[in-house]
């Protein structure tokens, strides 16, 4: 199939029809940034770090279908100035230690902080109280760190089939929970062999007693800035032209 | 009846549909006071949902409650007009007589008293909602018989009726409120079009609906006349309504919906409610109306929480069309046109007012806005074509079914046609209701609600537009000043830094949480409001605040969190002084608060005494250096 293009900072960017810019950019090679994004999921555009301009209107690249001749523009400095915004604003949210932290090297919240030349948090902290759920056998929740990116909710749901996590509250009160009346993962049906246990962005769901096992400095994003990592983002067939 | 029976009885009403979770939960709630974690693990059993599920959707809305709230839950409405009117002072008071802090519960358990988003008696305020239900005119001897009846723990049915008794405050009426249509002559005419056989029409090929081959022409006439009419919507984003049902009646589907979209909550607007109060048959007929054009077999009304008085008065006028054969199987005899209308309510979230944040409540979910495309005209309701209008859309759409577009385009001006119902309160002599044609000037409406030294206005609430004096020549209208109906008015003796702080902190409550920008950045707005308040800002947080409004710009997910800002950015160029004068004059000072640290240890230690204090000693040292 003969497939149409779009520009992305003026470089072409193909396109099969059902593909989202941010699918398309990523399958041509092209990063932008994003946290709630996954190839394998459903688009969800919540975190809203994948912030483009299109045809000089802001618009959500994981979720905007492409279309020929879109002008897209990403890497500008006015655009790159928000999304550093964005990420600060997730680091003030939450608790976010990141010297302590087991997923530090790992973290895509930190990578994409580097990447984007975050050098403080530049907001008030909100220091929220977020008391660890450490009743599981296997797995440890640090809920300080969640960005409510709402990923291990998809795919406990649509690939476990067990609907472990759903989230309550709102707004700023708004929180990661459990399928349980106790409100204790223990009291879930919740694996470690769970997909939803291995797509945590941050440190949230924290596989026990095998914490620190690779040094930090030897870590996936500390040889290489997250951007490099652009190949294992690329979608896969079953996430493109799907509705959430 | 014990709570097991209860929740089984409520379930079985509402045939274990889980999507019917939000008129679950409110009902069971009615009967056993709260949702424990058992009620919720019951009730997603009952469903057959997870229950995290449950719980997720009962921890978005105000008004569902996980923990014990008391026998009797008092919510002072607090939106800036009913603290004009000296809402805090009075429920302070409130407070006192009952022993107990605002937002907590009392050591007996018996009640607890709170603050909760404009319930829309802007008009006769100061409001409050007791166990959702809703008594205006607050003053400070109901407080005190109110907490007397409380504990003696008088059922509410005892209280005096007078207290629950809502005005409508009707001043100034026109076509809408005025209408003197029957019920059933807007929905005879267009079924007469159909059979005119005169009449030529743009779209009348096509059956009104699939199941039924049809040569009607009535809903291809009708929808003309609504094109003809240039009916934008009502509710604040100005579609045309023609365009609308037009996409809905052309999306393929196996049911279509009709909703009205009664979650009239943008603080300062009311005049739903009135319409509803006085006009509900029109509305429905309206509603009946767009089910014909569109061939929708289902409608409903999402009734704001705090409107729930209105649930009996709504479906007795529903019962009583039934029975004239306006809703129901064959309506008016026309084989095939089955449509019927249900009231569902709301359990205060303003988000629920975007149009997918409704549909996705009414799914009995969390009331978080939808990724569009695809939009609700074609995928909406149960991922039906749905149409969504406002209450007077819906209102207006009968009038113009019952007589014609070109009438209704002999109202109002060439762009925006026909009247728009303004909800006026605060410093004015005669709050309540005005329905002007299109076009009238801010002046002329300010004079006639007898406004005097009016300093601003702010048009369509906190998301709308502030404006001051030297714009009150200015015209209500979609091309020059477009409005869903607030209108609230201050005098000079009022602080505009006080009125944004209100509707900043507004914001903050009401974001869904959805998207980062949204969720932290409007929290953040508070923080930074509160700051300025306290005496420790400077002009880097007014930098701040436009920095954080070009984020909420550029990234927030809906019109919640781009218009969060509005407030600020209107006021900060009418109003600068306002957040000046509260200003420090250095360029930073930090948000940290060194004194109010230390409050917890003077708490503790039972001190208020000079040395317990930073910065008085502080400040002293400063002076006499």
């Amino acid at each position: 199939m003969m497939s149409a293009t779009f520009t992305i900072d003026g470089q072409e960017v193909p396109f099969t029809p059902g593909q989202s810019v941010m699918q398309a950019a990523l399958s041509a090679g092209v990063f932008i940034p994003h946290l709630c994004y996954h190839p394998e999921f459903r688009p969800h555009g919540s975190c809203k770090l994948c912030t483009v301009k299109v045809n000089g209107r802001p618009a959500t690249s994981c979720t905007l279908p492409a279309a020929a001749g879109m002008d897209v523009e990403s890497n500008t400095p006015e655009i790159l100035d928000k999304r550093r915004a964005l990420l600060q604003m997730l680091l003030v949210e939450g608790n976010h230690f990141c010297p302590s932290c087991e997923k530090s090297g790992n973290c895509k919240l930190q990578a994409l902080g580097y990447e984007l030349e975050v050098f403080t948090p530049h907001f008030n902290q909100f220091y929220p109280d977020r008391p660890v759920d450490a009743s599981h056998p296997d797995v440890l929740l640090d809920f300080n760190r969640c960005i409510l990116c709402e990923l291990c909710i998809r795919a406990s749901a649509e690939v476990d089939g067990k609907n472990v996590f759903a989230l309550s509250g709102r707004g700023i009160t708004k929180h990661l929970i459990v399928n349980a009346e106790s409100g204790k993962l223990a009291d879930t049906n919740f694996a470690l062999t769970d997909k939803a246990a291995q797509v945590c962005p941050v440190g949230v769901i924290l596989e026990k007693r095998v914490g620190f096992a690779v040094p930090i400095g030897q870590r996936h994003y500390d040889a290489a800035p997250f951007s490099a990592h652009v190949a294992e983002f690329k979608p896969t067939p079953e996430s493109q032209g799907e509705r959430s | 009846m014990n709570d097991t029976d209860a929740i089984r009885d409520v379930l079985s009403r509402h045939g274990n549909d889980g999507t019917r979770l939000m008129q679950i939960l409110r009902e069971t709630q009615e009967v056993l006071g709260w949702l424990s974690p058992a009620t919720l693990t019951a009730i997603a059993a009952g469903v057959n949902w997870p229950r995290a599920k449950v719980e997720g959707t009962a921890g978005f809305y105000s008004f569902f409650h996980t923990e014990p709230r008391g026998k009797y839950r008092v919510l002072w409405s607090d939106n800036i007009t009913d603290r004009m009117l000296g809402n805090m002072d009075l429920m302070q008071a409130m407070c006192q007589k009952l022993w107990l802090e605002p937002g907590h519960l009392s050591e007996d358990g018996l009640v607890s008293v709170d603050t909760t988003s404009c319930t829309g008696m802007c008009d006769q305020g100061p409001a409050v909602l007791v166990n959702y239900r809703a008594i205006p005119r607050m003053t400070l001897q109901r407080v005190e018989q109110m907490a007397e009846l409380i504990r003696k723990e008088a059922p509410m049915a005892d209280w005096p009726a007078d207290w629950f008794a809502i005005e409508d405050n009707i001043r100034r009426a026109d076509i809408l409120l005025g209408c003197t249509m029957l019920p059933g002559d807007a929905m005879k005419v267009s079924l007469a079009r159909g059979s005119a056989p005169a009449v030529e029409t743009a779209s009348n090929e096509r059956s009104f609906r699939e199941a039924v081959h049809s040569s009607d022409a009535g809903p291809g006439a009708t929808l003309d006349e609504i094109k003809k009419s240039g009916l934008r919507g009502r509710g604040g984003a100005g579609f045309t309504t023609g365009l609308k049902w037009e996409a809905c009646r052309n999306a393929p589907a196996q049911t279509r919906y009709v909703i009205c979209n009664a979650d009239e909550g943008e603080p300062g607007t009311f005049k739903d409610r009135v319409l509803l109060t006085r006009q509900p048959d029109l509305v429905f007929e309206g509603m009946t109306v767009a089910a014909y054009v569109t061939g929708a077999s289902k409608g409903y009304v999402y009734l704001r929480g705090e409107y729930r008085y209105l649930l009996e008065p709504l479906n007795s006028v529903l019962a009583g069309r039934r029975k004239a054969g306006l809703l129901g199987k064959n309506i008016l005899g026309r084989a095939g046109f089955d449509f019927d209308i249900e009231v569902h309510l709301g359990a205060g979230a303003y988000i629920c007012g975007e149009e997918s944040a409704l549909i996705e409540s009414l799914e009995g979910k969390r009331g978080v806005p939808r990724n569009r495309p695809p939009f609700p005209v074609t995928h909406g309701f149960l991922d039906q074509p749905t149409v969504v209008n406002n209450v007077e859309t819906f209102a207006a759409a009968a009038m113009i079914a019952g007589r014609g577009g070109d009438w209704y385009r002999s109202f109002g001006t060439a762009k925006s046609a026909g009247t728009k119902i303004l909800s006026i309160s605060g410093d004015c002599e005669r709050p309540g209701i005005y329905e002007y044609p299109f076009g009238v000037s801010v002046r002329q409406v300010l004079e006639e609600c007898g406004a005097k030294n009016t300093q601003a206005v702010q048009i369509s609430g906190p998301s709308g537009i502030c404006i001051s004096p030297k714009e009150f020549g200015r015209c209500i209208a979609f091309e020059d000043i477009p409005t869903a109906g607030a209108f609230m008015v201050f005098d000079q003796s009022r602080d505009i830094f006080e009125v944004v702080r209100n509707f900043v902190h507004f914001f903050a409550h009401e974001s869904c949480g959805f998207c980062t920008p949204c969720r932290v950045g409007t929290s953040l707005l508070k923080n930074l409001m509160d700051k300025i308040a306290a005496g420790h800002g400077t002009h880097y947080d007014l930098k701040e605040i436009q920095q954080l409004n070009s984020v909420l710009q550029i990234s927030a997910h809906c019109g919640l969190g781009h218009t969060a800002c509005n407030p600020l950015v209107h006021t900060l160029e009418r109003f600068r002084p306002a957040y000046e004068r509260r200003l420090k004059s250095l360029d930073f000072e930090p948000a940290f608060d060194l004194d109010a640290a230390l409050s917890h240890s003077r708490q503790m230690t039972g001190r208020d005494d000079a040395g317990a204090h930073l910065s008085n000693e502080l400040e002293t040292a400063a002076e006499k250096a």
